[in-house]
């Protein structure tokens, strides 16, 4: 049987579009029918975890059934009239929702690379959506649980693999619903113009930095051994890669989205125009840093500060930061590499914050101009991209694995 | 000016720094007025000074990001 990866080559767009032709001409005359849309669903998850990746999809089912099991039993709780709302149910229910996530996670760091048998593709972006509807449904803006809604929630399928990170109330919104016609076509002028753009990031951009480029720097790189200007060229060249990859995929699952009439929300704006590090996490994998700002940063911040952990706000801030970014980096994987890069982001978020709390004091006498807004802008990137050479893990091959 | 008013203003000023009543429809979050620690105390003083209870799952920031619309929400939650 034929095995795709997401968006991975041409076959797999032809099918696409043969097979949302009839919904897309459904949704222009006012119709969406769930039962079309769920067989098609089913055929392309089957293309990506069926074939010789079958056990990914047996891996992926088990997942499934035991989140929308823990979900409903915890909504449930919740739901009773008289629901005590206990903090530990609730502590619980999310540590188990995690659970399968850690010990994929895990497993590579602790049996020498293998991967665990219940990881499948796109498990930490399910892993995303089941904890932020537990958080909700916590405090009660979730108040009805729809076993069947949720699990078409988890399996959409153009954002399966690697997001954007959709929310459970925006997303019913527009799947229980059809967009008027007039709405409906700017949805698919967009959706054509973003899947077209994602042609030119995915398979021209990413191609020439990724395949043609980083392999000729990285070798120069690892002949020069230690620091060289080749890894300085690793650094940009890799960074554009990780750039048009992931802004390419986003815009395919943003666009195919959008001609299915779900507005699945931006991954990416214009990231390198940013003017601090604040200003980025604003504009890069923006559905990753709003799901930490929004449910992990706040509500620890919400923690702390009623709490009175801390008597000043600045240290309220700093340390909810460190640990937001710390936690991003555990998220990324079990290697050093992914951990400081989450570190490197905690504290570049804090020497931010200081930097616009001092700018704010003495407003009168810092230069503001166009020159200082290209520097500001010349030096986000520069940070980002070292920010990225740590992620890419090329410095372990570099200094610890690559020595002959 | 009646009393959520003149309360929930007197509360940006108090985060902000700034007097935020002459421009009611300045997007805080853009003007770099707040952010999400500002939105969490805001939360927080909203519970403490009116007594209202807005759980962080309810803060969507663009339903929240002027002191205008902070006013409406919080008239319409009271």
């Amino acid at each position: 049987m034929m095995s795709f990866d997401p968006y991975g080559n041409p076959t797999y767009f032809i099918l696409l579009f043969v097979a949302l032709l009839p919904l897309m001409i459904g949704l222009l005359y006012g119709r969406r029918s769930h039962v079309y849309e769920t067989i098609i669903s089913f055929v392309f998850l089957l293309l990506t975890f069926g074939g010789v990746k079958w056990h990914t999809g047996i891996a992926l089912i088990c997942y499934l059934v035991y989140q929308i099991v823990l979900v409903g039993l915890y909504s449930k709780y919740r739901q009773r009239p008289d629901s005590p709302n206990k903090g530990w149910v609730f502590v619980v229910s999310v540590i188990l929702a995690i659970a399968p996530l850690a010990v994929v996670k895990i497993t590579p760091a602790v049996s020498h690379g293998a991967s665990s048998i219940i990881g499948f593709l796109g498990i930490s972006y399910l892993t995303f959506k089941v904890v932020q509807t537990i958080m909700e449904t916590r405090d009660g803006v979730i108040t009805e649980f729809h076993p069947v809604l949720f699990g078409q929630f988890l399996l959409f399928f153009p954002t399966i693999s690697s997001g954007p990170i959709d929310r459970y109330r925006r997303f019913v919104k527009d799947y229980e619903s059809v967009p008027t016609r007039e709405k409906y076509l700017a949805l698919v002028e967009k959706g054509v113009r973003y899947v077209f753009l994602g042609f030119l990031y995915k398979f021209i951009l990413a191609y020439i930095f990724g395949t043609r480029m980083l392999p000729v720097v990285e070798h120069a790189a690892l002949q020069a051994h230690g620091i060289s200007w080749a890894l300085l060229g690793v650094m940009y060249v890799y960074s554009m890669d990780l750039f048009f990859d992931f802004a390419g995929y986003s815009l395919f699952a943003v666009g195919i989205s959008y001609l299915m009439g779900v507005e699945t929300p931006m991954n990416f704006n214009q990231p390198f125009k940013s003017k601090n590090i604040k200003d980025f996490w604003n504009r890069w994998h923006m559905t990753l840093s709003f799901w930490f700002r929004d449910f992990i940063y706040m509500r620890l911040v919400f923690f702390v500060m009623k709490h009175k952990v801390f008597k000043s706000r600045i240290t309220t801030a700093n340390v909810c930061y460190v640990i937001n970014m710390l936690i991003m980096g555990f998220w990324h994987g079990e290697t050093w590499y992914y951990i400081v890069y989450g570190l490197f982001h905690g504290f570049a978020m804090v020497i931010n914050d200081a930097w616009l709390r001092y700018k704010k004091k003495h407003r009168a006498s810092i230069p503001s101009n166009k020159f200082t807004e290209y520097f500001a802008i010349f030096l986000t990137f520069n940070v980002v991209c070292f920010s990225f050479l740590i992620f890419s893990g090329f410095l372990d091959t570099l200094f610890f694995a690559g020595r002959p | 000016m009646d009393e959520t008013k003149s309360a929930v203003l007197a509360i940006l000023q108090d985060l902000t720094g700034e007097d935020v009543s002459a421009n009611m429809d300045a997007n805080l979050f853009d003007e770099g007025l707040l952010d999400s620690m500002g939105s969490v105390q805001l939360l927080l003083e909203l519970q403490n000074q009116l007594g209202i209870e807005v759980p962080v799952s309810e803060f969507e920031r663009s339903e929240w990001e002027t002191p205008a619309k902070i006013v409406a929400k919080v008239e319409s939650m009271q």
